[in-house]
């Protein structure tokens, strides 16, 4: 099994649940974060010019099965390109094990 | 008997329609400030309506309309002047008291009014004034110096025997809360972060411009009452006048900060085109019964102009208004009572000199005034927060509690 993490455009979300579910993938979490880097977006608020370094994005965790890894990670670096800079990251960890509370299964059975 | 009752029906519509103006300043205020200070103003502007209406009953309005002067400047107050009461046994239901409204309708009316003046200073003060010393500073801003500053013109004082003229309030009103707003922020200071070590200005975004949007609107609406209430009757050729010409003025004062801000700085703020709005609709209150849609156009368009460059002059004096109520109020008040000399049926070199006298008089007055109790304040209750209260919000440190309790902690 392994956990994919993907730090994407919010933009693409839509997209990409779209493609994930049309794979095997049923499920999978998401939650909106905030990145510093060092391209600045520049604003004006009442006359007064400012820059802020804060980078918007959205963030999706998802565990496969690992003959499920390369298809879930082509679906994601598909649906979520745009081409231009600050399209995201995609970061693929192995995990251990994986309980399904209410069945008490273990293992990729608790996945599907 | 029917004509009092159409008269003071509208003028009891109107009484409402100025009441809806303290959401109004709410929404505007608490949309251009930070989230972690939202409870601290809109219990400002809570408190100052009911302290508001409290402290007129008991003295502002009998402060404020003496009835007559001593020597012609000094009210004569040593009758009647705490409480309301009418003035004769059965006169204050029917034409006896007045042709457009009860005294009962006149006080209300009025009272609404006398509220706003102290509203304006708290949007200015916001993010760093201490609640206490406030509510302090308003009470007696709204008790005292509003009422005087009143009776010198709509109470018949010396103003309304040289001929200066302000139909619903641009300097009684507005201005007066404008020069309170400029000294209490010249008193108090920028907020933390608001300019940097080598000066520069740095922006401090309101955290919720669709509150603050309908704020203006309901502000707008609000001063068809403000204004149409002035006429003081019914008058059907009046108020209607009255009526188009405080929206013509409101839309371009609107437009026209909307065009001046968006050429200066490259970008549509919407906060410059709601404060435009405001800003015409501020400058067309002096004479709005006096100008012709055209001229209220051009009251409105110069408004607007002075909005962009009040917000930008005010920073470059270093002084921090998170809403621009001193550009809204103070600034196109002043503009709106001059223009009286300038459009309008009583336009005129002597008529401009006398509005001059009387913005002068006035905001002398208001600024000696604002001083002074500011300046006691200060030294013995203090006027600002710690620098920790101050950065961690207004709303934990003196509420202890969080505008939007389930969305995350505004502490920064």
């Amino acid at each position: 099994m392994k956990k994919i993490e993907a730090i994407i455009r919010k933009s693409r979300f839509d997209e990409v649940k779209k493609a994930l579910h049309e794979t095997e993938v049923n499920f999978f979490s998401y939650w909106d974060v905030t990145g510093v880097g060092n391209e600045k977006q520049g604003h004006v608020y009442r006359g007064v010019s400012y820059s802020t370094s804060d980078i918007q994005r959205r963030k999706i965790s998802l565990v496969v099965s690992d003959h499920n890894v390369e298809s879930t990670v082509e679906t994601i670096l598909k649906a979520a390109h745009t081409g231009s800079v600050g399209d995201g990251k995609i970061f693929v960890t192995p995990v251990d094990e994986a309980y399904r509370i209410r069945t008490k299964e273990k293992g990729t059975d608790s996945l599907s | 008997m029917e004509l009092l009752t159409t008269n003071n029906v509208w003028m009891m519509v109107c009484t409402a329609l100025v009441f809806f103006m303290h959401l109004g300043f709410s929404l505007l205020e608490v949309g251009l400030t930070r989230q972690k200070n939202a409870i601290n103003i809109l219990f400002k502007n809570v408190f100052i309506i009911c302290a508001g209406l409290l402290t007129y009953a008991i003295l502002g309005f009998n402060l404020m309309y003496p009835g007559s002067f001593l020597a012609g400047v000094i009210p004569d107050y040593f009758f009647d002047l705490f409480g309301l009461s009418a003035p004769m046994a059965d006169g204050s239901l029917d034409l006896a008291y007045n042709e457009g409204y009860t005294y009962w309708t006149d006080f209300l009316f009025q009272g609404m009014f006398a509220a706003t003046a102290a509203t304006i200073v708290s949007g200015a003060v916001a993010e760093r004034i201490k609640l206490g010393s406030f509510m302090l500073f308003s009470v007696i801003y709204i008790t005292i110096v509003y009422p005087i500053v009143g009776s010198w013109k709509w109470g018949g004082g010396f103003l309304d025997g040289i001929g200066f003229y302000d139909f619903a309030g641009s300097t009684l009103v507005h201005s007066v809360g404008g020069w309170g707003a400029l000294i209490a922020i010249y008193l108090l200071g920028a907020r933390l972060g608001k300019f940097g070590k080598d000066g520069q200005s740095h922006a401090i975004p309101g955290h919720n411009i669709p509150l603050a949007t309908a704020g203006v609107f309901i502000l707008w609406l609000g001063w068809f009452g403000f204004n149409g209430g002035s006429v003081l009757s019914a008058d059907p050729s009046l108020t209607s006048i009255t009526l188009v010409t405080t929206c013509l003025a409101a839309a371009a004062g609107g437009i026209s900060a909307f065009l001046v801000s968006t050429i200066a700085y490259k970008n549509y703020d919407l906060t410059m085109f709601l404060n435009g709005i405001l800003g015409g609709l501020v400058g067309i209150t002096a004479g709005a019964d006096l100008m012709s849609p055209s001229d209220a156009v051009l009251i409105g368009l110069v408004a607007g102009g002075v909005i962009v460059f009040g917000v930008s002059l005010i920073d470059r004096l270093k002084l921090d208004d998170p809403v621009g109520a001193v550009a809204v109020h103070l600034a196109c008040g002043i503009w709106g009572t001059l223009a009286v000399g300038i459009f309008g049926s009583m336009a005129g070199f002597d008529q401009l000199l006398t509005q001059l006298a009387g913005v002068g008089i006035i905001g002398a007055f208001c600024c000696i005034s604002a001083f002074v109790i500011l300046s006691i304040i200060k030294a013995t209750m203090g006027l600002r927060m710690e620098e920790k209260e101050e950065t961690e919000g207004l709303d934990v440190h003196e509420h202890g509690m969080d505008a939007y309790a389930e969305f995350g902690t505004a502490n920064d």
